[in-house]
C-alpha cells in the first residue's frame, strides 16, 4: 500500500494583475506532501513562497493548474469542510490577529464556525497545548509579546482540529530565542496531532529543523526538490541551491 | 471605564475655561464700539458713559470677565443690545434649530457616505472606486452655498415643490413635527449633507481599503469565515475611526452652516451669529460663540469616550 498524499500541487501558476500588467508570481510549480509529512518551501524574499500557500488556502483567486487536498481536487471556492481540514498560520503575529478580539473570542469564533461543541473546555486545553495557560485567555493581542501572539495564532489555526497546517514563516518576525521555542512547539504539536505541515521559510536552518523535504524556489519557479539529508550533506544538484546553502552557512558563522 | 470618564470630564474644565476667556477677549479686541450701533448719533458724552455703565463696559476687563462668568453659570448671558431679549433664550432657540438642521444633514450624509466609502474601499481601483472618488471630491469641492442656490432655483423657483426660506410657514421659527414645517428642512439639510458625504466616503474608503489588506482579514478568510462575516469584522474595525470623523463632522455641521442658514434664512445659530456680527450685538455674539465652542468641546468628549468604549487598544485609565 502506498502512503496517500495530503497535498498535491501540479503545474500551479499564480498571477497578479491582468492583461499587460499581469505578472506570474508562481510558475508551473509541482510538488506533493505525504500525509503526516512536513514539506518546506525555501527561497529568497519575493520568490513566490507565500503565494503558493495563499493559493492553496484559497486566498488568491487567479491561478491555474491542479491542486488536491487528501485526494480531492480544489476549485475556485473553498468549502467550510476545506477549512476544517486545512488551516494557515501567518508570518506576522502583529498583523494577523484581530486587534479587537480577546484570545477567547478568536478561538471560540473559530470553533463555532466549524460546529464544535464544548468550547469552554476546548479553549482551556488548546491554550495549555500551545504553552500559554488559561491566564492569557481574556487578553487582547496588544497585551501579548510576539511569541505569545504567535502561540495564539497557532492555537487559532488548531482550533477547528485540522489535519494540515500551512505555515508562512511562522518564526521570522520573532526574536531568535523565541524562534526556537515556537519551532519546538510546532514539532511537538505535529507529533501529538499527526499533522501535515507545509512551511515557508527563507531560513534553511528552520526548514532543516522541521521538514523532511523542501522545494527550493527562485523567481516563482521550483528549481529543485531536495531532502533535508541532502541539504545537510550538500548533495544538491542545482547551482542556486548551492548558492543558498553557501549564504546560509556564511550567515551562521 | 468610569475613572476614564471622570478623568476626561475633569480635563474638560480647563478647556472650557480657555474657551470662555477666548470668547470674552475675542469680542473685546474686535474693532468698533458696540454702543455706537444703538446710541443716537448725536448722543452726548454723558449719555454714552451712562449707557456704558449700564452694560458694565466701564469696568476693568478682568472684572467684566468675572461678572460675565458669574452670570453665565446662573444661566444669564446678558441681554441682546439690539433686541433687549435675554441672550440665553435667543441662543438656545437658535441652537435648537441648528441642531435640527445639522442632525438631519448627518442622518442623510452618514449612511450614504459610509455606504459609498465601503463600496469604494472594497472594489478598490476599479470603476466603482473611481466613481465614488469623483463624487466625493465633487461633494467636498463644490461650494455648498452655491449648490443651495442652485437647488432653490430648481426646486423652489422652477418646480415650486419646496419652500426656500425659513423654518416654517410664514417665516415662523417655532419648529413643529409636521409636513408643513418639514418641507422647509429638506433643501437646507440636503445642501448641508453634501460635504460630509464626501468626507465620510473618503475616510471610510481609506479605512476599509487599509483594513482589508491586513493579515488578520486574510486570517479570517483562512479560518473559513464567509465573506459577509468578514466584512462585518472589517466594518467593526473601521467603526472607531469613522465614528470620530463623523462626530467632528457633526460639530462642523452645527457651527459651520452660517452660509447655508443665510441662504435659506434658517433661524439657527449661524444666522444668529451673522446678525449679531452685523449689528455689533456684543453680548449676543459672545453667547453664541461660547455655546457653539462648548458644543464642539462636548462633541469631542463624546467621540473620545465612545471610541475608548469600542476599541480595546485605547487606554482607558
Ligand atoms: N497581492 C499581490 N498583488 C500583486 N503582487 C503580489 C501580491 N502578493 C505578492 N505579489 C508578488 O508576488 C511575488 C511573490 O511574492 P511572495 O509569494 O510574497 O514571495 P515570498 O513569500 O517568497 O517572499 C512578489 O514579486 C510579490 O511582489
Ligand atoms: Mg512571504
Amino acid at each position: 500500500m502506498t502512503v496517500s498524499n495530503a497535498i498535491e500541487v501540479r503545474d500551479l501558476t499564480v498571477w497578479f494583475g491582468s492583461g499587460t500588467e499581469r505578472s506570474d508570481a508562481v510558475k508551473r510549480a509541482t510538488f506533493s506532501v505525504a500525509e503526516g509529512g512536513s514539506f518546506g518551501l525555501v527561497g529568497e524574499s519575493g520568490s513566490g513562497k507565500s503565494t503558493i500557500l495563499r493559493a492553496i488556502a484559497g486566498l488568491v483567486p487567479t491561478w491555474s493548474g491542479e491542486m488536491t487536498v487528501a485526494g480531492e481536487p480544489l476549485g475556485r471556492k473553498r468549502s467550510p469542510a476545506f477549512y476544517k481540514k486545512v488551516q494557515m498560520v501567518f508570518q506576522d503575529p502583529y498583523g494577523s490577529l484581530h486587534p479587537r478580539q480577546t484570545v477567547d473570542r478568536v478561538l471560540s469564533e473559530a470553533m463555532q464556525l466549524h460546529g464544535l461543541t464544548d468550547i469552554d473546555r476546548r479553549i482551556a486545553r488548546l491554550l495549555e497545548d500551545v504553552g500559554l495557560g488559561t491566564g492569557f485567555r481574556f487578553r487582547y493581542p496588544h497585551q501579548l509579546s510576539g511569541g505569545q501572539r504567535q502561540r495564539v495564532a497557532i492555537a487559532r489555526a488548531l482550533a477547528p482540529e485540522p489535519k494540515i497546517l500551512l505555515l508562512d514563516e511562522p518564526t521570522s518576525a520573532l526574536d531568535v530565542s523565541v524562534q526556537a521555542e515556537i519551532l519546538n512547539l510546532l514539532a511537538d504539536l505535529r507529533r501529538e496531532r499527526a499533522l501535515t505541515y507545509v512551511m515557508v521559510s527563507h531560513d534553511l536552518g528552520v526548514v532543516g529543523h522541521l521538514c523532511e523535504r523542501a522545494a527550493v524556489m527562485q523567481q516563482g519557479e521550483i528549481v529543485e526538490v531536495v531532502t533535508v539529508e541532502s541539504l545537510r550533506t550538500g548533495a544538491v544538484t542545482q547551482d542556486y541551491t548551492r548558492h543558498l546553502l553557501a549564504s546560509a552557512i556564511a550567515s551562521a558563522r | 471605564m468610569l475613572t476614564y470618564l471622570l478623568r476626561r470630564l475633569i480635563l474638560v474644565l480647563p478647556v472650557a475655561f480657555g474657551v470662555s476667556v477666548i470668547c470674552f477677549l475675542l469680542v473685546q479686541i474686535a474693532p468698533g464700539d458696540p454702543l455706537t450701533a444703538i446710541m443716537p448719533v448725536d448722543a452726548t458724552a454723558e449719555e454714552q458713559s451712562a449707557m456704558r455703565a449700564a452694560y458694565g463696559l466701564d469696568k476693568p476687563l478682568p472684572v467684566q470677565y468675572a461678572i460675565w462668568i458669574g452670570n453665565l453659570v446662573q444661566g444669564d448671558m446678558g441681554k441682546s443690545i439690539a433686541t433687549g431679549r435675554p441672550v440665553a433664550a435667543e441662543v438656545f432657540g437658535a441652537v435648537q434649530n441648528s441642531l435640527l438642521l445639522a442632525v438631519s444633514a448627518a442622518v442623510i450624509a452618514f449612511p450614504i457616505g459610509i455606504f459609498l466609502g465601503f463600496l469604494a474601499g472594497y472594489f478598490r481601483d476599479i470603476w466603482i472606486d473611481r466613481a465614488v472618488t469623483a463624487v466625493s471630491i465633487a461633494g467636498v469641492s463644490v461650494p455648498n452655498y452655491w449648490l443651495g442656490i442652485v437647488l432653490v432655483i430648481i426646486f423652489s423657483v422652477n418646480l415650486g415643490w419646496l419652500p426656500s426660506m425659513g423654518a416654517g410657514p410664514g417665516g415662523s421659527s417655532e419648529w413643529q413635527w409636521n409636513w408643513l414645517h418639514m418641507r422647509h428642512l429638506i433643501l437646507p439639510a440636503v445642501t448641508l449633507a453634501v460635504v460630509p458625504i464626501g468626507i465620510v466616503a473618503r475616510t471610510v474608503r481609506a479605512l476599509a481599503g487599509d483594513i482589508l489588506t491586513q493579515d488578520f482579514v486574510q486570517a479570517l478568510y483562512a479560518k473559513g469565515m464567509s465573506r459577509a462575516d468578514v466584512l462585518r469584522h472589517v466594518a467593526r474595525n473601521a467603526a472607531a475611526t469613522a465614528l470620530s470623523v463623523m462626530g467632528l463632522q457633526l460639530g462642523y455641521l452645527l457651527g459651520g452652516s452660517i452660509l447655508i442658514e443665510t441662504v435659506f434664512n434658517w433661524p439657527g445659530s449661524g444666522f444668529l451669529l451673522s446678525n449679531a456680527i452685523f449689528q455689533r450685538d456684543l453680548p449676543l455674539l459672545q453667547g453664541t460663540i461660547l455655546v457653539l465652542a462648548l458644543f464642539f468641546v462636548a462633541m469631542n468628549l463624546i467621540v473620545d469616550v465612545a471610541q475608548a468604549a469600542i476599541d480595546p487598544r485605547i487606554q482607558r485609565t
